[in-house]
């Protein structure tokens, strides 16, 4: 990694901005390509998005899902481990956060469920990330490949107990029955009805999501955890020398990473669609990872990487709606262009920035001599 | 300053410059590595270039050898400009590199090794006929002897460096550059190398030798080189200068190669160490059957050719590594045996542990300075309560630390990676010794360090033994065991073979350090 040639704000700043320009102009050409003005289309997804009330409510709702798995990736990031599975691991938090609710939503306020809802969807998604941790640390199965198998394990899994064992009875849908009240979280639009949301289904899981960014930054910052998380996940010798026993943090930063993906559920399940019901994933777990990278796996990065997709979620629909010849598929190309400039291609733009300011005298300077 | 310019004039007929290299400039970001460097070699010779770690000698010889692009400047070899982008262009121009760790191919046979990269053509069977009638001929014309069948990885290190060169002179190689040859080199292996140097060098070849040993440089080399910061400081010929002069030019001041040590006061036993036996994951015996004492108050060395088990034997007595045999008692606490230890526990029991690679293990390079002064301490109350870290205190303690041991640049915010070799070092010393521990395990403490810092670090020991810690010194470095060690094992294959005082002669040494003990030789 070349990291710590650049100054700051180009590491953290222009970098990502100089790669989500290149998205753009290369999305921009597909849309020209088909006919369409991108002009046009960036218009549309902006103000679809940002533009009004239930625009921004819809934005911040899905990037309420994707500050919760790309902070799940961002953790496991820091300790030099690359967690594919928050799919799988929000998929069966899910579970946890439904049987939290339907434990309980007939017989207390949702301000007592909330709190076991939080757990359960942090502990189950936790405990479907430990079998992989657990192997990575004691037998070297790679992670990667594990919690990738462990995605179609989940996904089988929620199949067969929505279908067979939590179904509904006498329905046809694989689904569960609809909470009540008691294990519904409070919509924004109804805590505060100036704001004029409209439908959309942001919640309280946005401040969850606020509160547990700041959390990250603290575990990872300002914790022996996360000091030692960090340690490993740069140079696993040096922990080792340090006493850090590489076991217990691939264990422990696998359980945290599982956990805060399976958080990802008490948005979904509990803030908006208030059933637990087939593939409510839906991928944001594997944007997670785009978003992980974007924002360099920190807090604040990720928060900013999430509204990015939350608006390439909800402006991309208001496009394929207000533009038909822009289809949902289009929409896919676009964010899988931004995913490719800003995750895979990260580097790519990099050597030439560092070449530029190289050349200009940077204040570490002084501090090469010996 | 010299400038080698000036030596071109002064070339006698007859020995024309086989490389000359006339404004090399290279920066990485905004150091310079290379500035203005103006060097010419005479063909038929051997000329060396010393320089401390960080002098710049890699990036010149990578210059040379087409693996860096100079920004400005012009290499010539015999007379004519050439443009070197690549390796393969420096092999073409008669360029041959030994690098410092060999490019070789464990499992395959020497032959197949000297092919690597010249098998001409599809088949092998051609190919394989030449190189073995050339190789001879190389053998007998520069006596370099080796089995052209035997598999490279059972060769002896300095028979797998005879076939690097051997590689080397099978592409054509007119101009030999050798890149520390002799750091893993027994002193019986570095005279034989010499001795093949001084051949090539009589039949017509060019040797650049890099270096930062100056003893090699008086052996061997005709003319010698020193660079220092990025520039080439001087150029002798080796038969009018001296080791001190060298020194004095690498550092650019006066330095004292001695250190004022009193005698040792040992007292208590603080490390027991008894038939401490370690296998590598190979299952090969690293450390066999190791037993010893470290009493508080003395130094105790451990010399050998790197390689010998000195590293694991280190890393097990750090807990790092796991050992299969054997007892340690630290301090007269309870017996540690295998299984029972960790790192974290051996710091407990007070054991410091400087290890030999800081890059490797002693330091996070991506930390920032504070962070890595509380590498392995980070659970010490005095960084925090409870699970938090106290960011404050972990800055304030780096700071004290960076005062006491005259770190530079001084600040602790800094990235470790922006750290020289030397102020690196000093880092994890200070963390190391700060801690007053009983024992201090020190690998190799001046690898990669400048003179300026090993003064320093080496009076540190020494003010640690007189404060009546134990330190047990492994260096591949003889001179700096000798100098501050109060009493020497050496190790060989596994084995502590003897122990000396350190008054012992360098030839004594040299033969323990090959294997030959005194029974075996009697």
């Amino acid at each position: 990694m070349s990291r710590g040639k650049l100054p700051a704000w180009v590491d953290y700043g222009l970098l990502p901005l100089i790669n989500l320009a290149a998205a753009f102009l290369v999305a921009g050409l597909v849309v020209l390509l088909i006919g369409e003005n991108p002009l046009e289309a960036v218009k549309i997804l902006i103000w679809g998005s940002l533009g009004f009330g239930e625009g921004v409510g819809f934005t911040l709702f899905y990037a309420t899902n994707f500050v919760f798995t790309g902070l799940a990736v961002a953790v496991a990031f820091h300790a030099s481990l690359f967690n594919i599975g928050g799919e799988g691991q929000a998929y069966v938090g899910g579970l946890g956060v439904g049987l939290a609710c339907l434990a309980l939503d007939r017989f207390v306020p949702w301000w007592v469920t909330f709190p076991v809802a939080v757990a359960g969807g942090a502990a189950f998604g936790a405990g479907w990330a430990f079998i992989p941790a657990y192997l990575q640390a004691k037998r070297g199965s790679h992670i990667v490949i594990t919690t990738i198998m462990f995605n179609f394990i989940a996904s089988s899994l929620m199949v067969y107990l929505l279908v067979n064992v939590m179904g509904k009875v006498g329905s046809m849908q694989p689904e569960t029955r609809i909470f009540e009240p008691g294990g519904r979280l409070p919509l924004i639009r109804e805590l505060l009805p100036n704001l004029d949301l409209g439908q959309a289904p942001l919640n309280l899981a946005f401040v969850l999501a606020l509160v547990v960014s700041g959390l990250v930054w603290l575990l990872i910052w300002r914790t022996r955890l996360g000091y030692e998380i960090r340690t490993f996940g740069a140079n696993p010798t040096a922990a080792v020398y340090a006493g850090i026993s590489p076991v217990r943090i691939t264990i422990l930063t696998m359980l945290i990473s599982g956990g805060l993906a399976g958080l990802m559920a008490v948005n979904e399940v509990m803030g908006s669609q208030t059933r637990l019901l087939l593939e409510f994933t839906a991928g944001y777990g594997f944007v997670g990872i785009a978003v992980a990278l974007m924002g360099r796996a920190h807090p604040v990065g990720i928060l900013l990487a999430s509204i990015l997709f939350g608006m390439l979620y909800q402006g991309g629909a208001e496009l394929a709606f207000e533009i038909p010849t822009i289809s949902r598929d289009m929409i896919v190309v676009i964010q899988g262009l931004v995913i490719l400039f800003a995750g895979a291609l990260e580097h790519v733009f990099r050597p030439s920035l560092e070449r530029l300011f190289a050349s200009a005298p940077a204040p570490a300077a002084a501090a090469q001599g010996s | 300053m010299d400038n080698a310019r000036t030596d071109t004039a002064q070339i006698v007929p007859g020995h024309e410059p086989a490389l000359e290299l006339i404004g090399i400039d290279k920066s990485f970001g905004p150091v310079r590595a290379n500035k203005d460097i103006n060097l010419t070699v005479a063909k038929g010779s051997i000329h060396g270039i010393v320089g401390e770690n960080g002098a710049g000698k890699s990036t010149l010889v990578s210059i040379i050898y087409g693996f860096y692009h100079a920004d400005a400047g012009e290499i010539r070899i015999s007379g004519k400009s050439v443009k070197i982008p690549d390796s393969k262009t420096a092999i073409a121009s008669g360029i041959g590199m030994v690098h410092q760790h060999f490019m070789l191919v464990d499992n395959f046979t020497v032959l197949e090794n000297v092919m690597l990269g010249a098998e001409g053509g599809l088949m092998l069977n051609a190919g394989i006929a030449k190189a073995r009638k050339e190789l001879k001929r190389l053998a007998d014309e520069y006596g370099l002897t080796v089995d052209l069948d035997a598999e490279v990885g059972e060769l002896p290190v300095g028979l797998q460096q005879r076939v690097e060169i051997l590689k080397a002179l099978y592409r054509g190689a007119d101009i030999l550059i050798l890149d520390e040859p002799t750091g893993v080199l027994t002193p019986a292996e570095a005279d034989h190398l010499f001795r093949i140097l001084r051949t090539l060098r009589d039949e017509g070849k060019t040797v650049l030798l890099i270096t930062h040993k100056l003893r090699e440089i008086m052996a061997v080399t005709d003319k010698v080189s020193v660079m220092r910061r990025g520039e080439i400081v001087a150029t002798r010929s080796t038969s009018e200068t001296s080791v001190e002069q060298l020194a004095e030019l690498m550092v650019g001041r006066s330095v004292l190669l001695d250190v004022d040590k009193g005698p040792a006061r040992p007292g208590r036993a603080v490390l027991e160490v008894s038939g401490l036996t370690v296998r590598d994951a190979r299952g090969v015996v690293r450390v066999n059957d190791a037993s010893f004492t470290v009493h508080a108050g003395e130094i105790v060395g451990i010399a050998g050719v790197s390689g010998n088990g000195q590293s694991q034997l280190l890393e097990a007595l750090a807990g790092i590594r796991k050992w299969e045999k054997g007892t340690v008692i630290v301090d007269g606490g309870d017996v540690m045996a295998d299984g029972k230890v960790d790192p974290a526990e051996i710091r407990e029991r007070g054991v410091a542990h400087v290890p030999e690679d800081r890059h490797r293990m002693g330091l996070v390079n991506a930390f920032a300075e504070y962070e890595n002064a509380a590498l392995g301490y980070h659970r010490d109350p005095k960084y925090g309560t409870g699970m938090m870290l106290d960011i404050a205190a972990m800055r304030a303690d780096a700071a004290a630390k960076i005062e006491a041991y005259d770190i530079r640049p001084p600040s602790c915010l800094l990235k470790t990676s922006m750290f020289s070799g030397g102020n690196q070092q000093k880092i994890v010393l200070a963390r190391e010794i700060e801690r007053d521990p009983v024992v201090l395990l020190v690998g190799q403490p001046t690898r990669g360090v400048d003179i300026g810092a090993i003064e320093f670090i080496h009076k540190r020991l020494i003010e640690l033994r007189d404060a009546g810690k134990g330190v047990l010194l492994v260096s591949v470095e003889l001179d700096e065991i000798r100098m501050l060690a109060d009493r020497v094992l050496v190790m060989f294959d596994g084995r502590l073979v003897g122990e000396r005082q350190p008054e012992a002669s360098e030839q004594e040494f040299g033969l323990l350090m090959a294997g030959v003990t005194q029974e075996a030789a009697e």
